[in-house]
């Protein structure tokens, strides 16, 4: 089994309901939408999880990646601009899957970005601006 | 053998001082003890880089052709409103300040994405800023309209001058209610979700002179990233609250009142600060270097954050009506850990002031005096202590 969160960004020439309804039906996936937007330039972005055995997994991706699909991990979606960080820390106690850590020595904020689910509370936390979206 | 600061300016001078962190200090107290440490140390530095509300910068722009009275007209610096009572060309931006059109609140949590603190920040670094006045026309200031692109390096003065920075202690807030607030002490969620806390600890300035007895009006700091000066005790100055034995207060107490040179500051020590909920203010650097003159302020700058004891104060009801009581009191090394317990309840905790800027500043201002650039002052004039019977009174609302 494996499970992975992706953002999906389709094209504007794309349907993207179909494209999701077949990944389902012809490869035996289950998928958990976390997000849908259509951003600035109409393009259509899905941010979901994707589910089921690995083999089924690859060929959906495959067939996701045929059709004109862009797929890139979820996490990067949120961006860490480290030189705007100040290390306060205001953003640890709020970020719900710990993705922020205190090194215990120097006190400076870890941003573990595989642990983000693109929640975006940080984003409006971070009273530098240190968290942005990448959409 | 009791030190002079005039002394330990010739040490300085010659190059042999020995100056160390607040944090450093810890261990050399520890190890030698108060007496020995004060003949050994020069000097302690310390640090704080917090949001400070209570933060502004004045400008002199210069005169136009024609000239234009500003004072009691209308000014704007990239949309943000700025203060213009004072003469023709002397304008005071404040950190807190918003643009007309912000939506503030309306829209709740207000984002506050710019405002008087990322003017100042945008200032320091040198960027143009848009100036757009109104001013009512006199016979010796006819202009009434002025649209103009500024920068730091055209103006005459530009000055940072804040009325209260550097709180000696402060609150843990915390939300004992079940809905999430948003306040300046950072988003707090429902049921004790959180804590948030806002010193510097052990490297906080007042906390390493606790009873100011070494600084006062007049005195050397590191501000901003440059040089800058105590100018008054601060705003909302609160000596005579209880203290422990060790001479610190377990509640906010003293403040202090800076100014400095606002071209020689950086912008990586002034920055524009957004509250989601509350509004924009200014994150200060701010070092004091403490001469060590005896044994009893060496001990005092050995204070660690085990020693250092807060309130948690509910942001909730108790602060917002002004009720005086607290949730229960923790000291700056549990905060730290990350967790702490309240009512039976592990509550994570964070933190509003950034330690390791706290530490850099400490570390910069130790490097400053080393390399013999940065002399200390004899305070002018000492702050109220905590025996002058100065205290911070409520408003008393009243009908006229
Ligand atoms: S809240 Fe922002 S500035 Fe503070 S530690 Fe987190 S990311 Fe850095
Ligand atoms: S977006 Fe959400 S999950 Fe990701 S780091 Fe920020 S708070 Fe954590």
């Amino acid at each position: 089994m494996i499970s992975r969160k992706l953002v999906l960004s389709f094209p504007p020439s794309l349907v993207d309901k179909l494209i999701i309804y077949r990944l389902v039906k012809e490869h035996d996936l289950e998928f958990n939408i976390l997000k849908a937007a259509v951003t600035q330039n109409e393009e259509g972005m899905l941010i979901m999880e994707l589910t089921g055995e690995k083999e089924n997994y690859e060929r959906g991706i495959n067939y996701l990646k045929e059709t004109g699909v862009h797929i890139q991990p979820l996490s990067k979606d949120v961006i860490f601009v480290e030189e705007k960080c100040t290390s306060c820390g205001a953003c640890v106690p709020q970020c719900p899957t710990a993705a922020f850590v205190v090194e215990p020595v120097s006190r400076k904020i870890l941003f573990y970005e595989e642990r983000c689910i693109a929640c975006e509370i940080c984003v409006k936390v971070c009273p530098y601006k240190a968290m942005k979206m990448r959409w | 053998m009791p030190k002079t600061v005039a002394e330990i300016n010739e040490k300085i001078k010659r190059g042999d001082a020995v100056v160390v962190t607040a944090e450093e200090m810890i261990d050399i107290v520890q190890e030698n003890g108060a007496k020995r440490a004060a003949e050994m140390v020069d000097v302690v530095t310390t640090g704080t880089f917090g949001p400070m509300c209570s933060s502004g910068a004045y400008i002199n722009l210069g005169h136009s052709k024609p000239k234009i009275k500003l004072g009691g007209g209308r000014v704007y610096l990239n949309e943000v409103p700025v203060f213009a009572g004072f003469a023709a060309v002397d304008i005071l931006i404040g950190a807190t300040s918003i643009p007309d059109d912000d939506p503030r609140n309306r829209s709740y949590p207000g984002e506050f994405r710019y405002g008087g603190g990322h003017v100042i920040e945008d200032l320091v670094a040198g960027k143009d800023l848009r100036l757009v006045a109104s001013a009512y026309g006199t016979d010796c200031y006819p202009r009434k309209h002025l649209e103009t692109l500024i920068n730091i390096n055209d103006v005459n003065e530009a000055v940072l001058f804040n009325p209260r920075n550097a709180y000696q202690n402060y609150n843990v807030a915390v939300n004992l209610s079940d809905k999430i607030i948003y306040t300046y002490m950072g988003v707090l969620k429902p049921n004790l979700g959180n804590a948030n806390y806002c010193s510097a600890g052990q490297l906080s300035p007042l906390l390493n002179d606790p009873y100011y007895k070494t600084l006062g009006i007049g005195t050397r700091i590191f501000l901003g990233g440059g040089i800058g000066y105590i100018s008054w005790w601060g705003t909302q100055h609160n000596p005579s609250v209880k203290r422990t034995e060790n001479g610190l207060p377990a509640v906010p107490a003293g403040t202090l009142a800076v100014i400095g040179d606002l071209k020689q500051m950086s912008q990586r020590w002034l920055r524009g600060t957004t509250m989601l909920g509350y509004g924009v203010t200014l994150t200060v650097g701010l070092g004091v270097p403490i001469p060590v003159l005896n044994e009893e302020i060496a001990r005092y700058t050995a204070v660690r954050d085990e020693d250092i004891w807060t309130q948690i104060v509910d942001y909730s009801s108790a602060y917002p009506e002004g009720k005086a009581e607290a949730v229960g009191k923790v000291n700056y090394a549990q905060l730290k850990s990350g967790t702490i317990t309240l009512l039976g309840k592990k509550v994570p905790t964070g933190s509003l002031s950034s330690y390791p800027g706290a530490r850099e500043i400490a570390t910069t201002l130790k490097e400053w005096i080393k390399e013999r650039r940065f002399l200390l002052t004899e305070p002018v004039a000492p702050l109220p202590g905590a025996g002058s019977g100065y205290t911070f009174k409520g408003l008393r609302i009243r009908e006229g």
